[in-house]
């Protein structure tokens, strides 16, 4: 690569990572208000730990996450192994559809919920968001496992049809051992999503259950606290893990 | 990431040895009734809101009435519709001209290194963009990082009032929404087939030919998608404006927020989402038209 390529290279890197790293940079210092560096402290982070509402919201933030990046990730598995396999009636419509829920504003989603839990009375807290999150996080784990599908030997399955296999065998002794890296990866995905996800949980969260991402943007409005910093960067570095362990898990063998 | 890359071929290679359907049927019905009942209902409702009245008590309430969309003819939403395309069609623009050219040498990067440079890429489109936009505040405050770095280096005297302005809202978009737009060009050029950009040079075609009559068509999904995935989003994230630039500003997505949790008049909201559905619509056929014959499409 030549010079000017990557210099451009770098400095988009730069502007992607250079916010965060200040962020990150100022949880550390020891001031309140100030952009002055006034030394190294772990003072921010020690008041956010004190801060038991904020334990809660995490909480609360963490079991949607789990409970919406599971049964997403067995949904949309599926529905992917499906995709792939077989051929059946409106196949080319869910393919669309799901291409469509990619594609579509999280904020229309986020109002068209709202009217649905309106309508059939579920009440705005953890069930609403529940199902507002495995929806919303279906169609990144059908795209991450067929993704990872269309690189199996279809011979595989002749092979194991013809030796006399059901199709529930195929799944657990062939699909599942061989596919296990796209499923923890869509899991992942799909939970880095719903930990950060503000504008569709906007419509549908109740008072009752707080979750992080809201709390942070309440708090945001009110202005820039280094306590704030020091949350916002827990929370980075951990979706930065995730997303990382995901592109691990789908990183293609050489 | 790639959707539908190699084309859904499946069924090809099937024999019905055995009729033993029920992991079939049993998995169909689950995606199926989830997303009919979460996704297609629900944007159904918002069809059959747009056409009620607003009540106070209610929500919403008979009769039926197209006054939701005459009242859309007003000047106050129309400028804010006009106000929205603007700055989204800017920030699209942005985001194609600073992402092409990154996307198109990342393509060309050999395999270690440009796995570890999709990755850096990656993060900022997965992590949260609250957090990011959160980020870009501390920089753009007027006794922020960038105002303190001008001022020390006597560019500037007096600190810029960037934050609460167009242009804070406008960085913002972009510095989100760019990943969007990178990615899928990159698994588009990546398919690039270069021994035609070889013939092309061979057959004495300068860069800008090639440029213009190889590659940018061969690309041309990509940019779409690209296009599509930046300018939906930039019209409807309403926290980037909400932080960045003050109550000045006021896109799309805020005036629908507004209308559902402020003014509580679900049936305008809906409407303004009906139109802005439309435009999603439009895009799409546009992109499958334009991409139609072409057997590869690609979605990030």
């Amino acid at each position: 690569m030549k010079l000017p390529a990557i210099s451009y290279l770098t400095s988009i890197y730069l502007f992607f990572y250079i916010p965060i790293a200040v962020l990150m940079v100022y949880s550390f210092n020891d001031a309140q208000y100030s952009l002055v560096w006034h030394g190294f402290s772990w003072r921010w982070y020690q008041e956010l730990m004190a801060d038991t509402d904020l334990w809660i919201a995490a909480l609360h933030s963490l079991l949607l996450g789990i409970a919406a990046a599971t049964v997403a990730m067995c949904i949309g598995g599926l529905a992917a192994i499906n995709l792939y396999r077989y051929h059946f009636l409106g196949r080319k419509l869910l393919s669309a559809l799901i291409f469509i829920l990619i594609l579509s504003p999280d904020i229309v989603m986020g109002i068209s919920l709202l009217l649905l839990f309106s309508f059939i009375k579920i009440p705005l807290g953890f069930w609403s968001l529940l199902l507002a999150h495995i929806t919303f996080c279906i169609p990144f784990v059908v795209v991450t496992v067929y993704s990872r599908i269309t690189s199996l030997d279809e011979h595989i399955f002749e092979a194991a049809k013809d030796l006399g296999a059901t199709d529930l065998t195929i799944l657990s002794r062939i699909i599942l051992p061989l596919l296990w890296p796209a499923f923890i990866a869509g899991w992942l995905l799909s939970f880095t999503l719903s930990i950060d996800d503000v504008l569709i949980s906007y419509f549908v969260s109740g008072p009752d259950f707080e979750i992080l991402p809201l709390t942070i943007y309440s708090m945001v409005r009110l202005g820039v606290k280094p306590e704030i910093n020091a949350l916002c960067s827990i929370l980075f570095a951990l979706t930065l893990l995730l997303v990382i362990a995901s592109q691990l898990l789908l990183r293609k063998k050489p | 990431m790639q959707y539908g890359s190699r084309g859904f071929r499946a069924g090809k290679w099937y024999c019905p040895m055995r009729h033993d359907n029920k992991v079939k049927i049993f998995s169909l019905s689950i995606i199926w009734l989830w997303l009919a009942l979460f996704a297609l209902l629900p944007f159904g409702l918002i069809a059959v809101a747009s056409f009620l009245s607003h009540d106070q008590t209610n929500l919403l309430s008979l009769p039926l009435t197209f006054q939701n969309y005459t009242t859309l003819r007003n000047t106050i939403y129309l400028t804010i519709f006009e106000q929205s395309f603007y700055l989204a069609g800017l920030c699209t623009l942005i985001c194609l001209i600073l992402g092409y050219p990154f996307a198109y040498f990342i393509a060309q990067c050999e395999k270690r290194l440009k796995w570890l440079l999709l990755l850096l890429t990656i993060i900022p489109f997965w992590t949260s963009s609250l957090i990011r936009t959160y980020s870009m505040i501390t920089l753009l405050k007027a006794k922020g990082v960038i105002n303190s770095i001008l001022c020390w280096l006597g560019i500037i005297h007096q600190p810029l009032p960037i934050l609460f302005s167009d242009v804070a809202v406008m960085i913002g978009l972009v510095y989100n929404l760019l990943p969007f737009m990178i990615f899928p060009l990159i698994t588009n050029i990546e398919r690039l087939d270069h021994r035609l950009v070889d013939a092309a040079r061979d057959l004495g075609a300068n860069r800008l030919t090639t440029f213009s009559k190889i590659i940018l068509p061969l690309t041309l999904p990509g940019i779409l998608s690209g296009c599509i995935l930046v300018f939906l989003p930039a019209m409807t994230i309403f926290y980037i404006p909400d932080l960045l630039g003050g109550s000045k500003a006021m896109l799309l997505g805020n005036l629908i927020q507004n209308q559902f949790l402020v003014a509580q008049n679900w049936p305008l909201g809906s409407a303004i989402s009906i139109v802005f559905m439309l435009v999603l619509v439009c895009l799409l056929l546009i992109y499958w038209r334009s991409t139609r014959g072409k057997a590869k499409r690609t979605l990030a």
